[in-house]
């Protein structure tokens, strides 16, 4: 994770020059799409786990695990978002636990990327077209010079894992 | 009593300084009445606390300083600079006694004759300083005092006695609050020696050796101090990591064999287990504490009921978890209260019986492996099996011939259901039979399980058994398809293996699962099936995890070598071996069934996360030695999953289930059965009363038709196919249905199975009998119409519901409509199953309720429906009232309602139409009932939308 912060992209700089609010966020990387999610709720960057599974819990839910005595629960996030697994020859999944309501959660996602400290005036509403499975998720979008920045609401997406 | 003492010292220490504070600050503003009433509530409870505690002499001291605070309190004594000195004068008296008390465990003699004659001064308003004396005349007042000083201690005495017990709760809700903790060391000063201090044993003290007390430097309040609760929950998760931590150390000490490693492992291995120890204890505290208010409560009881009750308590120095302790207070407090109640007699009864005028109830509280056992025993009447038997028959919990076969024990714990209240009548302390049902569920809440055994006439025990502590339980790890679970021991009664050809073998009856043990049928659920972890099993193709799992495991139970012996046998074993867990939960007894039985293990139980929580199998999770996480499974919730617990309850449960789109998929269970033609036929279980094995011998006929004598009475008997011949011996399976007393069996070949599925029916079937099929279990299944079997077999059967006999005529269909929303309230519930399938094979999106009060409910949340059929016959609110209600002032007031009932006369068809029913069915009469239900669909929306073409009504 130190790694990525010494990356920060050269456009924080500009932005700080305007006077613009910007946030930080750690990206994430599923299915090719980069999400970010705000730097503060994340608690932590996990390699692959040993996972208990949970039976009868809802398919997003990829079981408990331990971290340092405190119990997570791991949500796969491509289940959540309606993407098909990964194929198992592809490189060990990674774990970015937040906290919701005082308990921790592991997002499952195939790969953490770098932190990127954001300005205001790229932010965007949602738009209305998305796949509502991801509009529900999202809080926003940045964009990027190369891509779209879809911005995690990990509250919405934590409480919203009850089927 | 002596812990009472050093908690009532650490308090006052407390609140003595902050009482030097607070007189300072009154001082500087003497108007602050908040103040003002804050000092004097602090004076009273130090005052009330030491009349509890038997130390008249700090008790006098505080009392009269409270008599001169109370007059600043009403404001007719101003607050003078003088006034404030007398009240430090009076507040160091205090600190004196208290440190006298605290060092020598005694109050000291002395007289402070001097400061309470100041203090009345004040209060009578003789001092001099105050003129206008508003309390009283002075002349009266100046007379007084000899009087005054005569009357005081009995005053005192008697007029406390309501605040004491005030401010003695005060004190003892400050001492328990949520927030605050108190650590009581074991104090090495003779202080916690002596018997509860009383004044008229000065002795006390000094038998226990003056020159220990005094070198005893420091007073009890320093030796024991209050820890913020969350700090001690801190403290116990750093040490449940520590031990996780050396778990793994010595694990791979294991492995290593490294000699330089053990020592100081071993060490440390010793140090973290008595830190664990330690920690435990923090949150200890004596039974006694649950216990302090019992000796009232019957005191009080015995006078309002005017019984002679002696309350023995034995054991209350056995410690428990503070938060198990909260936990069963309430439930003790009134099963004692229910001992003095119900349970003894009054003096005149019990020498009629002859037993000694005072009953007896008696407290045992004691440690049995690893739980605490309370015992409340009294010597009083004892249950009575007839009144319960009355009272069970008259609230409809079983019937009589199951009471015939139900022991003395059985039918007493009849007392802890809702409801069932054997006292003749309600005082003021129990008897409205909500008592037990409460006490049951509390005390099952937290892990325990309650027990009575009574002889009429001799006297009742109950018994309690509950875990010394919420945090940390003995679980046993079981293992079913490669995953682990923990099993709390609490429930857990044996372990049973069994094999293919050993002793113990698994039989099925109809795929369910049974054991026969010790002359016992015991049910057995798998718990792979019951977690539906097979499917889980199948896509997860990496075994290797587990292996791994199991060594580790092993590795923890000190049997490596077990482990090695365990892999070898793997395969060959968990083909043949199965094990039972047999498991209790309240009365019932089931048995899991799991493919390994690893050791017990102490676990420290956390919740589940919050999207978790609605899995009701699970109580918790935990983490185990190994560090791996692991979910703690639930009995209550297992048993009620099976069926065992409450099934009305969970009925019920699911009938308010209170989101409706839950309802529409709502899975069905399905009865699946064979008979005729190859194909699986199905109806909906809730429609079958029960399953009958009949012996073909024995049906008579008469009339054509076929009869059984089944329980006292014939009942009709009809083959599912009709063409088939039924032979004249043998067994067959009868599925009996019935409704409001009457019943009928419908002849099949064999039972199939019970299976939960979506109940979409796909197709109208066509053939009669039949209302369509689905697919269940991947095959087509014909579902099958009851109502056409209750009819053919009994033409009485609808009598009450209908005038018109059911008609054979093809179904109607709805089908030119889109899917209508149709809401169906019936209160029988055999009528909404057999209605709903119906509309929905027409094409109708059924939502059925039971009431019209749920009904109501969904309008108000705001669901719509295209049209409503409401039964006319209901409880509570029938039919008439409903249509008003609806039509009154709802969002529902245009929604037509058609009105379904058997009242097919002509006044009542004119009182439907005239609260709003739009029409009027015949309750069997089904083609009636699609065919208005599509015309006045159609002309609904011929009204709602005028442009729109005429309807095509059916």
């Amino acid at each position: 994770m130190n790694a990525a912060v010494d990356t920060l992209d050269h456009k924080n700089i500009d932005s700080l020059h305007e006077g613009l609010q910007s946030k930080e966020f750690l990206t994430i990387i599923i299915a090719g799409q980069r999400f970010g999610i705000p730097i503060l709720q994340v608690q932590d960057v996990l390699g692959e786990q040993r996972v208990t599974t949970v039976p009868l819990a809802p398919r997003e839910v990829a079981g408990s695990l331990n971290l340092r005595g405190r119990i997570v629960t791991a949500i796969d996030v491509r289940r959540r978002l309606g993407i098909d697994p990964r194929s198992k020859t592809q490189k060990p999944d990674m774990g970015v636990v937040v906290e919701h309501e005082h308990e921790l959660y592991s997002l499952i996602i195939d790969e953490v990327g770098d932190v990127l400290k954001l300005s205001d005036e790229n932010f965007e509403t949602t738009p209305a077209t998305l796949d509502p499975l991801w509009r529900e998720i999202s809080s926003g979008i940045y964009r990027l010079d190369e891509e779209l920045l879809i911005i995690l609401d990990v509250p919405k997406f934590v409480s919203t894992v009850h089927s | 009593m002596d812990d009472l003492i050093s908690e009532f010292l650490t308090e006052t220490n407390e609140s003595l300084e902050e009482l030097d504070l607070d007189l300072v600050n009154l001082e500087q503003n003497p108007n602050d009445a908040d103040l003002i009433g804050k000092i004097f509530r602090l004076v009273h409870t130090i005052k009330g606390t030491c009349g509890f505690l038997g130390l008249p002499r700090l008790e006098k001291v505080a009392h009269h300083g409270e008599n001169v605070l109370g007059r600043f309190r009403s404001k007719d004594l101003e607050v003078t600079p003088e006034y404030v000195t007398l009240i430090f004068e009076c507040i160091d008296c205090i600190k004196m006694l208290v440190a006298d008390l605290g060092e020598t465990g005694s109050e000291p003699e002395g007289d402070d004759s001097a400061l309470i004659e100041k203090l009345d001064a004040v209060y009578e308003g003789r001092d001099g300083g105050e003129a206008a004396g508003g309390a009283g005349d002075s002349s009266s007042a100046a007379a007084a005092p000899e009087e005054k000083k005569a009357e005081a201690p009995t005053e005192g005495g008697g007029n406390i006695t309501q605040e004491e017990l005030d401010a003695l709760e005060a004190a003892f809700q400050a001492a328990e609050g949520p927030a605050e903790f108190s650590v009581q060391e074991p104090a090495p000063s003779p202080v916690s020696e002596p018997e509860p201090v009383k004044a008229e044993e000065p002795a006390a003290a000094e038998k226990d050796g003056e020159a220990a007390a005094k070198s005893a430097e420091k007073s009890v309040s320093t030796q024991s101090l209050r820890v913020n609760v969350d700090v001690l929950e801190n403290l116990m998760t750093m040490v449940s990591e520590l031990v996780l931590t050396r778990n793994q150390l010595i694990q791979i000490q294991r492995q290593q064999a490294d000699a330089d490693f053990s020592a100081p492992l071993q060490r440390l291995n010793q140090v973290v287990s008595e830190l664990q120890d330690g920690v435990m204890k923090t949150r200890m505290q004596p039974i006694g504490n649950a216990w302090s208010k019992l000796p009232r409560i019957i005191r009080d009881l015995s006078i309002e009921l005017g019984k002679k009750i002696e309350l023995e308590m034995i054991g209350q120095d056995t410690e428990l978890d503070r938060q198990v302790l909260d936990l069963i207070k309430d439930p003790l407090t009134h099963m004692v209260r229910n001992s003095g109640d119900h349970g003894i007699e009054v003096p005149e009864a019990r020498k009629a019986a002859g037993k000694p005028e005072t009953g007896k109830i008696t407290l045992k509280a004691y440690h049995e492996g690893g739980h605490i056992i309370i015992e409340i025993i009294d010597d009083g009447k004892g249950l009575s099996s007839e009144k319960i038997k009355a009272k069970v028959l008259e609230n409809g919990l079983a019937t009589q011939e199951e009471l015939d076969d139900m022991s003395e024990n059985q039918l007493h714990k009849y007392i802890f259901h809702a409801g069932l209240s054997t006292a003749e009548k309600v005082t003021s302390v129990s008897g409205r039979g909500v008592g037990m049902d409460v006490v049951r569920t509390n005390i099952e809440k937290i892990g325990g399980s309650i027990d009575l055994k009574s002889v009429e006439g001799s006297g009742s025990t109950f018994t309690i058994k509950i875990p010394l502590t919420l945090a940390i339980v003995s679980a046993l790890i079981v293992e079913s398809s490669r995953e682990r679970f923990a099993i709390p021991q609490l429930s857990v009664r044996e372990l049973v293996m069994a094999s293919e050809h050993g002793e113990n073998r698994i039989e099925t009856i109809k795929g369910a699962p049974v054991l026969r043990l010790r002359d016992r049928l015991l049910p057995l659920i798998s718990l792979s099936d019951l977690l539906k972890l097979q499917a889980v099993q199948e896509t997860d193709t990496a075994p290797e995890p587990k292996e791994e799992d199991e060594d580790e495991v092993a590795a923890d139970n000190d049997a490596p070598e077990k482990a090695r012996e365990q892999k070898k046998d793997k395969v060959q074993e968990s083909s043949r071996h199965q094990y039972i867990v047999v498991t209790q939960v309240g009365a019932s007894d089931f048995g899991i069934i799991v493919d390994k039985v690893y050791d017990t293990e102490e676990i420290v139980v956390k919740p589940v996360a919050q999207i978790l929580r609605g899995i009701e199998l699970f109580s918790g999770n935990t983490i185990l030695g190994d560090g791996s996480v692991i979910m703690i499974l639930d009995p209550n919730g297992i048993a009620k999953n099976i069926g065992q617990i409450d099934a009305a309850d969970q009925a019920e449960a699911a009938v308010q289930e209170d989101s409706f789109h839950a309802r529409r998929g709502r899975k069905t269970s399905l009865l699946l059965f064979a008979a005729g033609n190859k194909t699986p036929k199905a109806v909906p279980l809730s429609l079958v009363a029960r399953l009958e094995n009949i012996e073909l011998s024995q049906i008579e006929r008469s009339g054509g038709q076929m009869m059984v004598q089944y329980r006292e009475q014939l009942m009709p008997l009809t083959p599912f196919d009709s063409s088939i011949q039924i032979g004249e011996t043998g067994e067959k399976p009868v599925l009996v249905f019935s409704d409001k007393g009457r019943s009928m069996g419908l002849i099949v070949d064999e039972i199939i199975d019970i299976k939960e599925e979506y109940m979409e029916v796909q197709h109208d079937g066509g053939q009669s009998g039949l209302l369509g099929s689905a697919i269940i279990d991947g095959k087509a299944t014909d579902i099958v119409d009851v109502g056409y079997y209750l009819q053919s077999s009994n033409k009485n059967w609808f009598k009450q519901h209908g005038d018109d006999p059911y008609g054979h005529a093809t179904n109607g269909k709805a089908n030119g409509h889109s899917k209508k929303r149709v809401l169906l309230v019936d209160d029988s519930p055999f009528f909404r199953n057999m209605l709903t399938p119906l509309l929905s094979v027409a094409g109708y999106d059924v939502i059925s309720l039971e009431s019209p009060h749920e009904a109501l409910d969904m309008c108000d949340k705001g669901a719509e429906f295209d049209v409503i059929i409401s039964d006319i016959e209901m409880p509570d609110m029938d039919g008439f009232e409903f249509a008003q209600k609806v039509k009154e002032d709802t969002s529902w007031k245009s929604v037509p309602m058609l009105a379904l009932t058997s009242h097919a006369t002509q006044q009542d068809i004119d009182r439907g139409m005239s609260v709003g029913f739009s029409n009027y069915i015949a309750k069997f009469d089904r083609d009636t009932l699609l065919n208005t239900l599509s015309k006045t669909l159609a002309e609904q929306q011929q009204n709602s939308a005028p442009s729109a073409k005429t309807g095509d009504a059916a």
